[in-house]
């Protein structure tokens, strides 16, 4: 064995697992990445229903009732960023920090019906704490400006959007 | 004596002294000053004992409630426990920091006390790395996370500690997770060391592993400690988020892992060098970038404790230095390294380069999956993310191979193997693989965990079955067995070992995948089933603790009408903090987990109903048994009298003076 042909071993055996793993990879990213959405991008477009998506916002105050399906209970809320509200559909435990009027992720799909089904609802560890994506649609939105001071009150969400909404 | 003052003092202190442990052996190194490049040691020592008193007065401010002290008013109150009051130093950015780089002094002393049988020169280099990764570090500390920063007026009380970090679990993962990160450096200041010097040789090998192996063993631990916590403290019934921040601890494990192997083989046979190098800074670099891009909050995570853009400036700085220095220093330096040992593709090297490449590629997929999401937003705007089912699908299938390799690889001989010959020694384990994987399409469903549980069972029968046959099993008399059970080297007991635990933790993943689950709402006394289970909500009542008010449920579980146990899981409302936590219930017979979580209560009297979440997780503590298995077996592997530095050179030594 020389130098050179376990150079072109070792090589080989690089490529393959290398190349297998790009394959994997890029296999693994065209069906698993999940895109985040506001509420309003989910009513302008969309996502078909097999698709997973992010959906995120705040918990508008007063919306959270429970329905009983079957002897499962589902929470019902609806998630909104302002300018549209989703009506969000979980079975299961919402987590400790869930709060009407406060922002959440939920993980899940967009029904036919319009409706988001979840199977996961994320509240972050710090009540103060609002995720960086919802924050960002605030921003784009144009309902806060970070220069002007902190986040817009949560309670003052609901009516934003009734305007909206209504108007 | 222990004031805030003097703890800022000493930390300057460390910190200047550090730059100098950085500066002086270096110089004096190039100079070939014996003098200068003997201080080292001394000043590892000093910056050590500068900054444990620095710690220990962040320790006395905390412990004595000294409220006027900025962090400890933050982060702690009167009425939290002694020992929450001590561990939730390092449970905030500023004391997390101090901590990082008292355990990095801490190995700084390590190599001063052991390394006394390294080349002056090279202990002196070693030293010199070290401090200078130190001040960094220290200087981050002092510049932008001052733990010691006073507050006026003080406050009356704390605003106290997050309650999900006060659990025993939590209190003693970051030490032993930081150690592991931490411990890296060492290896990196060998591999800095090597360039600078431009030799590396087997004796290099044998220096390094050691300190290798010992940071392999705590990331390890504190790996499954920390999946541990989030199994049973979160309460979401999982145990992996693929979170960026679990993924950080993740990534150096996977490259310190080939680095202990390929290691094996610059010791053994001098081959593998320059790549052994590589990884060495690699796992480092990794284990920096790790705690600090995510602790700076750049990866969004709902673990970070900062989001302050000062310093994601200074540490993007300082990794940028020390990452991009050391990269440059092996692009320079690393083509005067040559290998000289040769082997065929089919040999223990040879196993050991697959196992290398492999542990290399899933590396290059988790970081690809944890990086592409943030760099997505940044470039393309898009918030994007992957999660469980990305990393299932891109990792598994190269963990098969790896299984595989990892059962045939420890039989092969070094140099040449002859595959007829090497096959010959591994039906047994070949046998008892073919009844695993029958087993596994009776109990697992899904091609993957089939194939997973199958290879788990295949990589420890083959593990056992070469360490029986090594001590003669079946070949030699009983005293023949004990006689080569005694001189068979540690390693080679410790390689086995952490081969077995690798499998069982495989195997608790594969019990894992097939968890039940069912959210139910409940009256008291309704029963519903679960696998087999019945579970009965006997009684739900509430109750005042120290700083919280609980409701506790009473879950009855049973197996064909036999009682199995009682759970009793909690919801607890912290009042001060206006924070609910759940407290599970688990009970295990470490074959499978009973979980059980009380949710919301809902209507009243009559009509009360609970929401319970009940679980059923096969083989979940194999998990973490099987992590703790593999860092015994690194361990035993160092009390291997070939890994003790030095010790050959010693018992001559006291060979002689017997004669």
């Amino acid at each position: 064995m020389t130098r050179k042909t376990r150079r072109l071993w070792i090589v080989i055996a690089c490529l393959a697992c290398v190349g297998s793993a790009a394959a994997l990879t890029l296999r693994a990213f065209s069906s698993n990445i999940v895109f985040f959405m506001a509420p309003s991008q989910v009513k302008a477009n969309p996502p078909s229903p097999d698709r997973t998506i992010r959906l995120g916002g705040m918990v508008m105050a007063g919306s959270l009732h429970r329905i009983n399906e079957n002897g499962t209970p589902v929470n019902a809320f609806e998630v909104t960023d302002g300018q549209a509200a989703v009506e969000v559909h979980y079975t299961g435990i919402l987590p400790d920090l869930f709060r009407e009027g406060q922002s959440v992720v939920a993980l899940g799909t967009v029904q036919k019906n319009g409706g988001f089904t979840a199977s996961e609802v994320l509240a972050k560890h710090d009540e103060t704490y609002m995720p960086k994506e919802v924050a960002d649609e605030l921003k784009r939105t144009g309902k806060w400006d970070p220069r002007f001071g902190k986040a817009p009150d949560a309670s003052s969400w609901d009516t934003m959007t009734a305007k909206k909404a209504g108007g | 004596m222990f004031g805030p003052e003097q703890g800022h003092f000493a930390l300057a202190l460390a910190c200047v002294l550090a730059l100098v442990q950085f500066a002086v052996p270096l110089w004096g190194a190039n100079r070939r000053d014996a003098r200068l490049v003997g201080l080292a040691p001394y000043l590892a020592v000093s910056q050590l004992i500068a900054l444990g008193y620095s710690f220990l007065c962040l320790v006395m401010c905390a412990v004595s409630d000294d409220f006027s002290v900025q962090n400890v008013a933050a982060n702690s109150a009167v009425s939290k426990p002694l020992l929450y009051k001590i561990t939730g130093i390092w449970g905030n950015h500023e004391g997390s920091v101090l901590l990082w780089t008292l355990i990095l002094a801490v190995c700084g002393g390590a190599v001063s006390l052991f390394g006394r049988n390294l080349p002056d020169i090279l202990r002196g280099r070693v030293l010199a790395i070290l401090g200078g990764v130190s001040a960094g570090f220290q200087m981050f500390c002092l510049l932008t996370s001052d733990p010691f920063d006073r507050v006026f007026p003080a406050p009356m009380d704390g605003q106290g500690m997050n309650p999900l970090l006060q659990d025993p679990g939590l209190a003693f993962h970051p030490p032993i997770l930081y150690t592991g990160y931490v411990g890296f450096a060492v290896p990196f200041a060998f591999a800095v060391a090597a360039l600078i010097e431009g030799r590396v040789d087997a004796a290099w090998g044998r220096w390094v592993r050691p300190w290798a192996v010992a940071a392999w063993c705590f990331l390890t631990c504190g790996i499954a400690l920390g999946s541990w916590w989030s199994y049973y403290v979160l309460g979401w019934g999982g145990y992996w988020f693929w979170d960026p921040v679990e993924n950080a601890s993740l990534i150096p494990w996977l490259t310190g892992t080939a680095l202990v192997h390929s290691a094996i083989v610059v010791e053994k046979r001098e081959g593998l060098k320059i790549w052994t190098v590589l990884l060495a800074i690699a796992t480092f670099s990794f284990s920096l970038s790790g705690t600090f891009l995510v602790r700076s909050g750049i990866l969004n995570s709902v673990h970070a404790f900062a989001n302050d853009p000062a310093r994601g400036v200074f540490i993007l700085a300082l990794l940028a230095i020390v990452i991009g220095g050391s990269l440059a220093l092996f692009a320079w330096r690393a083509p005067s390294l040559t290998s000289t040992g040769l082997f065929s593709p089919i040999s223990r090297e040879g196993s050991l380069v697959l196992n290398n490449i492999l542990l290399c590629s899933i590396c290059a997929v988790v970081v690809t999956g944890t990086m592409y999401p943030p760099f997505m937003q940044l470039l393309a705007g898009r918030t994007i993310s992957v999660g469980k089912p990305f990393f299932d699908a891109a990792t598994i299938p190269l963990t098969l191979p790896l299984l595989l390799a990892m059962g045939v690889g420890t039989a092969l001989p070094w140099k040449r193997a002859q595959l007829a010959r090497t096959f010959s020694h591994l039906y047994a384990a070949a046998g008892i693989a073919a009844i695993g994987l029958v087993l596994c399409f009776w109990k697992l469903s899904g091609v993957l965990p089939i194939a997973c549980g199958a290879l788990a069972i295949w990589v420890i029968a083959a593990s056992a079955s070469d360490v029986l046959r090594r001590i003669g099993i079946g070949h030699t008399s009983a005293q023949g067995v004990w006689e080569r059970m005694k001189h068979l080297p540690r390693s080679s007991w410790g390689a086995a070992l952490a081969h077995i635990g690798a499998g069982i933790t495989v195997l608790g993943l594969c019990g894992m995948s097939q968890a039940q689950h069912a959210i139910v709402e409940v009256h008291i006394g309704e029963t519903r089933s679960l696998a087999g289970d019945d579970w009965t909500l006997l009684d739900v009542h509430d109750y005042i603790g120290p700083n919280y008010k609980a409701m506790q449920a009473d879950i009855a579980i049973r197996h064909n009408g036999k009682l199995v146990t009682i759970l009793h899981p909690e919801k607890r409302d912290f009042t001060t903090q206006s924070q609910t936590t759940t407290e599970v219930a688990i009970h295990t017979n470490f074959i499978t987990d009973l979980y059980g979580v009380v949710g919301d209560r809902h209507g009243t009297g009559k009509y009360t109903t609970y929401v319970l979440r009940l679980h059923r997780n096969p083989l979940a503590p194999w998990m973490w048994l099987g992590g703790l298995v593999m860092a015994i077996g690194g361990a035993f592997s160092l009390s291997d009298r070939r890994m003790r530095i030095g010790a050959p050179k010693r018992a001559a030594a006291r060979n002689m003076a017997r004669a």
